[in-house]
């Protein structure tokens, strides 16, 4: 039996999205600014895109441009943003759980004379509201926090997050990273009291390579690339057709009676969570988001479980997967106040609407057998 | 500038007497087979040399690269081939060659004529002095000095003439397949890609082995090995790599033996599984990484104890006598050391005690091999029964 419980890392492309795909190199595979009729063509498939994506984040089509993925989202919102209005101050805040694509850009930033400072979680995973309050200053430009936590789940109180900064300083930037919110929870950037979100689209079973940013209307960005001025200047290069309809697609497929099926993946999760941690030394660091269970199978190194699980044919993740090619502890696992024990041997847990309960106790029942061997060889 | 042809140089290989054409026929044919995929050559042996004449276009730098991973080649002279056995024309081409060649023209040079024929009439002597003369007249910069000269401008005169003059360094060593062959270890790490190349550059042939133990150990970590090994053959030639699934008998080990022995008594296995695989296979010696006092394992008590493991065959330790750095810069020198760097487990880092023994006695040692008796045989057994084989080339 394959079970593949990596799904915060990436998911398997709709049939449907990927027809279209092939449709589009094949046949459609016009350049959206050739002025003939194949250019044209190519225009129509990112207008629907464009328009199916705006509905769901209700709002304006000319709010959305199209990226390579959520990286490259983030760093057009973070470096944007921060390029566009470092006349008005040179700070910027953010948080500690935050994906590498955030961090390591403000990192960029702070050697390019920004100030950054970044906020603490509670053991929820959510960040401490008062800090920010207090971190709040006359120069802070851009705030950015992440939307649902990809190694735990937190879901950070966006609104409310909101409220803070535009109290303070109405003229404050607010930068959403909602990768792993997209496809799983129901919310508007704008109703929120965003001005700049993230969206990706291979985690919503779109293609990799794909992904968009919202830029409110009015807010002012500078690119980050150049040349041929397509998508209005914000995002110049020939659009990734494919693509972008492909995740117009996607998203279209997976917001069909989201309630019902993040319903189910909770159950999913819920079920695993309930059963594993019945076993002796197996803890949950699991939040809110219904797809992410984060484990704890203490004595048994992440590394190790993994591996096991995986000669099973069980796919899951030690850390988030983005980093885990570098041996490091997570440190939002540090931030939650994980003791080194826990630390260590930690696996998360991604569930979408295709996984089955079938693979849910196929997992428990492997984990039951494994543990008491692998809880034998401990490394000194 | 194109080159049809490029003489090679090498050096030991000329004083192996009547084997000589062994190793000189082992060296082209590796040459043939380097330069394959880069045109269409001629590799040939004629006067006591070995020539490559090119008969397509080509990359040079391709060219160099596969030249410079086989050993045997000391140097790789580009040559320009003048085909008319005229002095005009041959001056005229020493002109342009000099003109390209170094666009710094101050420097010394000394001709170096050598007229093997004789239909063409003009001495080496005199071609010296009046070849020497259209240098200078061509180029003012340019100073003549016999005694001490920066370059050394080469002209053959056979069937056709050939101008040469500078020497790219090759790697040396003796031609692979005219030494036998030898089991490596290879465990992912720098040392032992650099020892299993120190080898092969003595003209052995190369087979490897590799312990993996997943889960403790992943996917990665084993590729990883393959593309070492994949690396070495470069210059080895195609290597045989054997994997073996150490992962019970480690168990084993570590349920039934002190922990602090642990490093010890799993080497002298793999050396023991190292020696068997080897006799099968003809190998006439062992290959490790192992450098006196690198870890605790590598210690002259350690080595001696892991080393009478294998009482049939011996083990050859290249690095033995280098320093760290030392291994390490021969590994950024053929290109393994950014795959040895991946951090990926190996099974020797497994399993590593908090404070392993650094001068085990042997008597020690054998006692705790006692306690597997029984144990282990199967284990042995079914791991060298079911090894994964890989070709790496």
């Amino acid at each position: 039996m394959e079970a593949y419980f990596d799904n915060a890392a990436t998911t398997a492309v709709f049939p449907e999205v990927r027809e279209l795909m092939m449709k589009l190199m094949g046949e459609d595979y016009g350049n959206p600014s050739s002025l003939h009729g194949k250019g044209v063509q190519a225009e129509k498939y990112i207008k629907e895109a464009t328009a199916i994506i705006s509905a769901q984040l209700k709002c304006k089509e000319r709010e959305l441009v199209f990226t390579s993925g959520g990286t490259e989202s983030n760093n057009l919102a973070i470096i944007g943003a921060a390029l566009a209005h470092r006349r008005q101050g040179k700070h910027i805040i953010s948080t500690t759980i935050e994906h590498a694509s955030v961090l390591a850009t403000l990192e960029f930033l702070k050697k390019e004379g920004f100030e950054i400072t970044l906020i603490d979680v509670d053991s929820d995973g959510i960040l401490k509201l008062d800090e920010l309050k207090a971190a709040l200053r006359e120069d802070t430009i851009l705030v950015s926090t992440m939307y649902v936590n990809n190694e735990i789940g937190s879901i950070q109180p966006i609104q409310e997050i909101s409220r803070i900064i535009k109290a303070h300083n109405p003229e404050c930037l607010y930068h959403v990273d909602a990768v792993q919110a997209f496809g799983k929870l129901t919310f508007s950037p704008k109703k929120l009291g965003v001005d700049l979100m993230s969206i990706s689209g291979h985690k919503i079973h779109g293609p990799k390579g794909s992904g968009a940013l919202y830029v409110r209307e009015k807010v002012l960005l500078r690119p980050i690339i150049y040349g041929g001025g397509q998508q209005n200047n914000m995002r110049s290069g020939t659009e990734n057709v494919p693509g972008i309809a492909g995740m117009g697609l996607a998203a279209k497929l997976i917001y069909t009676g989201i309630d019902e099926k993040m319903e189910y993946v909770k159950s999913l999760r819920d079920a695993l969570v309930g059963k594993l941690t019945g076993i002796e030394g197996v803890y949950s660091n699991t939040k809110e988001a219904p797809h992410i269970a984060s484990i704890s199978f203490t004595g048994v190194r992440s590394e190790v479980m993994l591996h096991a699980l995986e000669d099973k044919g069980i796919y899951v993740s030690a850390g988030s997967a983005c980093s885990s090619n570098k041996p490091h502890v997570s440190s939002v696992l540090k931030s939650i106040g994980l003791e080194a024990d826990r630390l260590e041997s930690t696996l998360r847990f991604s569930f979408c609407e295709t996984n089955t309960m079938e693979e849910v106790d196929y997992a428990v029942e492997v984990i039951n057998e494994l543990l008491p061997m692998l809880r034998r060889y401990v490394r000194h | 500038m194109d080159y049809k042809m490029f003489l090679i140089k090498y050096a030991e290989i000329g004083t192996k007497g009547k084997n000589r054409y062994v190793f000189e026929e082992a060296m082209c044919k590796r040459m043939r087979a380097r330069l394959k995929p880069h045109g269409s050559f001629e590799v040939t042996r004629a006067y006591g040399r070995i020539y490559v004449e090119a008969f397509s276009e080509y990359d040079m730098d391709d060219v160099l690269e596969a030249l410079g991973t086989i050993f045997g080649i000391v140097g790789i002279c580009p040559v320009k081939v003048v085909e008319k056995l005229e002095f005009d024309e041959i001056a005229r081409a020493l002109v342009e060659y000099v003109d390209n060649e170094y666009p710094n023209k101050n420097f010394s040079f000394k001709m170096n004529c050598r007229r093997n024929n004789k239909a063409f009439l003009k001495g080496s002597m005199e071609m010296n002095a009046d070849l020497g003369a259209v240098l200078l007249d061509a180029f003012p910069e340019l100073s003549v000095d016999v005694h001490k000269p920066d370059i050394f401008v080469n002209v053959e005169i056979r069937d056709v003439v050939y101008i040469y003059s500078k020497i790219i360094p090759g790697p040396g060593g003796l031609p692979v397949g005219t030494n036998g062959k030898g089991m490596v270890l290879l465990s992912g790490g720098i040392d032992s890609p650099v020892a299993a190349y120190m080898i092969a550059k003595r003209g052995v042939e190369l087979e490897a082995i590799y312990f993996n133990a997943p889960p403790y150990t992943s996917e990665r970590a084993k590729q990883k090995v393959i593309d070492l090994a994949k690396l070495v053959a470069r210059y080895s030639g195609p290597i045989k790599l054997n994997i073996v699934n150490f992962t019970d008998v480690q168990l084993a080990i570590y349920d039934n033996c002190p922990h602090d022995e642990l490093t010890i008594i799993m080497k002298r296995v793999f050396y023991r599984m190292a020696q068997e695989l080897a006799l099968k296979d003809e190998c006439q010696c062992i290959i490790t990484g192992e450098s006196i006092g690198q870890v605790s394992s590598q210690t002259t008590q350690s080595l001696m104890v892991i080393d009478l493991a294998a009482d049939k065959l011996p083990v050859m330790r290249p690095c033995i006598g280098l320093d760290k750095q030392e291994i390490i810069d021969i590994s950024q020198k053929i290109g393994t050391f950014e795959t040895s760097i991946l951090p990926y487990e190996d099974c020797c880092t497994t399993f590593v005690a908090k404070h392993p023994v650094t001068r085990p006695k042997l008597e020690a040692i054998l006692e705790s091999e006692a306690k597997l008796e029984g144990k282990l045989e199967e284990l042995y057994a079914s791991a060298m029964d079911n090894i994964e084989v890989v070709y790496c080339r």
